[in-house]
């Protein structure tokens, strides 16, 4: 074990090595990031709409709901866990958002979201409980739970207001969607994120230099700051133009920024954190995790429900966007959103491996092929097979990413 | 050496449902001593550290840790307890680097306010990482190469070195030399040395007969989840030693 032991060594360079090399680069963003960039060419040459204000908007707030399911389901999928109830709780607490909050009932909005939110961690923190203390798979027990919290909702959704389903007539949680930051505060909110995000590249690769640590090339840094700039001043310009009708709507959608601060939190949670650490841990090799004296049970549970917290946020956003729920606008397939976003970003089904950015982009893919495909007057049957298809090229990406890593497991 | 063994297992038995992996164990281990550990396939070596780790919890006997009985909920007590263990199977993190890798389960954090909030203090726990394994004798490129990336050996060497810097009594090692070349071997053999110099006390599991008669000072021989001796190196030799642990010297 002198220095050469665990030095590079030149493997073969087969074409397939140099491909598995490309998907794990950034922990398999460059493929997420290629298939949407052609996706948002290929809809913008068919559809000249595509990329103007209005539909820019419209494409965000859609995006909000996926991207927030996604993000609830990479918290499980790191683990190699599932949760096939994240759909229906989210249905759940922005159900129960929209009751307590209606003006029957006029709770302040804090104490009715709040109650969605416990209601939706609750849930979670039971299926989680039921998979680690009887040891069983979580794709069972969260199948049960799922229909159970199905039969709750819509026996709910179908008594209440006289069975005509949830109205949203609180001004909060319609803004959640609706409403807009003023032009400044738009143009505010994405300078700074630009700026902090570039900042806080450079500030880490200087320290990591100073400390003679390995520090990412130069080149790749400025390029993606070059990246994260442009498209921000893009939207910081798509946001600022008119894209109302009859009035005058302009700025960025108050779910931008929510959705950016919970992405900006969980991947501070999973890449700074000792309880990241853990998850990346115990979803690679849960043993050893556990001989590195982790409690890995207590761990677990907290992944499910971090997953229920977050899949009611995005119950509200869903809520808010339809302007209300009835039991014939539920939809059961809304979690396989969740878990093809998810994995569409690049996040492993094998546990151990992902990030939250994956899975918002994951999220901005499926909303962009609904959006995209309704454009060109394609939705529907066509949404699900184009759906289909991406995830499951990206399932394959994942697996070929996997295997060159399973030779010495 | 001290009177009290660092380490005693007093009467230890273990079954995995019918099958029985050990009966009635009992031996002491000194600090600063290597004491090796033999047997065939099956005889009980691995499930005996693994009690002694606290992955499983005896059926019958006791642990004690200089002189006081102990009872590990999890491996974590062990941990704590100043027993590291290298295993067989399973034991690094692969998707994490291999500083995380050394440094988990004991994280630091960054000595001010965003410590505090939970931040880790990434650069300290790699330069560390890498001085701390320099010091035991394995040197690595660069701590933040994630463990999947590497190769069976350099995964050993880093499971190794993690076990080697972090014991503070007792330094368990299942057939270390797994997936290593025969010079790399040698420097494993150093490591425990090292080890043994530095007053710890070192279990080394091994199915090469000349490196345990080279580096042990007593040999534990284990049939069929029974001790059938234990004596000091000095009394064996390969063939004596082959023929205790086949049963064919009785
Ligand atoms: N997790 C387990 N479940 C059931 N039986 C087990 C388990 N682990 C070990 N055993 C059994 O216990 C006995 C002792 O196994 P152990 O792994 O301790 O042997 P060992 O001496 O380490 O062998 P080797 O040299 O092959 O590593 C064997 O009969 C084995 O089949
Ligand atoms: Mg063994």
């Amino acid at each position: 074990m002198t220095t050469d032991t665990i030095s590079d060594t030149p493997s073969t360079t087969s074409w397939l090595d140099a491909l598995r090399k490309l998907l794990r680069q950034d922990s398999g963003l460059i493929p997420v990031l290629v298939a949407l960039v052609l996706l948002v060419v290929y809809f913008e040459i068919r559809s000249s709409v595509f990329l103007q204000a209005a539909n820019i908007a419209n494409l965000f707030t859609q995006a909000a709901v996926y991207v927030l399911l996604a993000m609830a389901e990479t918290w499980l999928l790191l683990l190699g866990e599932i949760d096939l109830s994240l759909g229906w709780a989210s249905t759940g607490a922005g159900m129960l958002a929209g009751i307590y909050t209606n003006v029957q009932y006029g709770w302040p909005w804090p104490v009715a979201f709040l109650l969605g939110i416990v209601a939706a961690v609750i849930v979670a923190a039971v299926s989680g409980f039921l998979t680690v203390k009887f040891k069983v798979a979580s794709f069972i027990v969260t199948l049960g739970m799922q229909l159970i919290v199905q039969g709750l909702v819509i026996y709910e959704l179908d008594k209440v207001f006289q069975g005509g389903g949830v109205p949203v007539q609180n001004a909060v949680l319609r803004n959640l969607i609706a409403g807009d930051l003023t032009p400044t505060w738009s143009w505010i909110f994405v300078i700074a994120v630009v700026v902090g995000l570039s900042a806080l590249a450079f500030v880490r690769r200087a320290k990591r230099k100073a400390a003679g640590l390995t520090a990412p090339a130069l080149w790749k840094l400025v390029l993606r700051v070059v990246v994260i700039a442009a498209v921000g001043l893009f939207l910081g310009y798509i946001f600022s133009v008119n894209r109302g009708s009859f009035i005058a709507v302009t700025g960025v959608p108050f779910a931008v920024p929510i959705v950016f601060a919970l992405v900006g939190l969980y991947s501070f949670i999973l890449g700074r954190t000792k309880f990241g650490r853990y998850m990346y841990a115990i979803g690679g090799n849960a043993e050893a995790a556990r001989r590195a004296g982790i409690p890995v049970d207590r761990y677990r549970i907290y992944a499910f429900m971090l997953g229920g917290f977050t899949a009611a946020i995005a119950g509200l956003m869903l809520i808010s966007q339809l302007g209300g729920i009835a039991s014939s606008s539920t939809d059961s397939t809304i979690v396989l959103y969740a878990v093809a976003g998810a994995v569409i970003g690049g996040v492993s089904l094998f546990g151990g491996r992902g990030r939250m950015v994956g899975a918002v982009l994951g999220g901005v893919i499926l909303a962009v092929i609904k959006n995209g495909l309704t454009l060109i007057q394609l939705s529907g049957p066509a949404q699900y097979i184009v759906t289909g298809v991406v995830l499951i090229a990206a399932v394959l990406v994942d697996v070929v990413g996997r295997r060159s890593q399973q030779l010495a497991k | 050496m001290t009177d009290t063994p660092i380490l005693e297992l007093r009467h230890v038995s273990k079954s995995y449902g019918s099958v029985r992996a050990l009966t009635d164990v009992s031996f002491q281990a000194f600090a600063g001593q290597i004491i090796g550990l033999v047997g065939d396939n099956g005889a009980g070596k691995s499930s005996m550290i693994k009690t002694i780790s606290g992955v499983y919890t005896p059926d019958e006997g006791e642990i004690l840790v200089d002189g006081t009985p102990r009872h590990w909920k999890s491996p974590h007590d062990a941990i704590e307890a100043g027993i590291e263990t290298l295993y067989q199977d399973s034991g690094l993190a692969p998707d994490l680097t291999i500083g995380s890798n050394i440094f988990l389960g004991r994280e630091l954090r960054r000595r001010n306010v965003l410590g505090r909030l939970g931040f880790l203090d990434q650069r300290s726990m790699e330069t560390q990482a890498m001085e701390e394994l320099e010091k035991v004798g394995i040197s690595i490129g660069a701590a933040k190469r994630t463990v999947s990336e590497l190769s069976g050996g350099q995964r050993q060497a880093v499971a190794i070195g993690r076990a080697a810097m972090w014991a503070k009594h007792v330094i368990i090692l299942d057939e270390p030399t797994n997936h290593l070349g025969a010079r790399q071997s040698i420097e494993v053999l150093k490591v425990m040395k090292a080890a043994r110099d530095r007053g710890l006390c070192v279990l080394f599991i091994s199915h090469t007969l000349p490196h345990v008669l080279e580096v042990t000072d007593r040999i534990i021989v284990l049939r069929l989840g029974r001790i059938v001796r234990d004596a000091p190196t000095s009394e064996f030799t390969v063939e004596s030693l082959l023929g205790t642990i086949t049963g064919l010297n009785q």
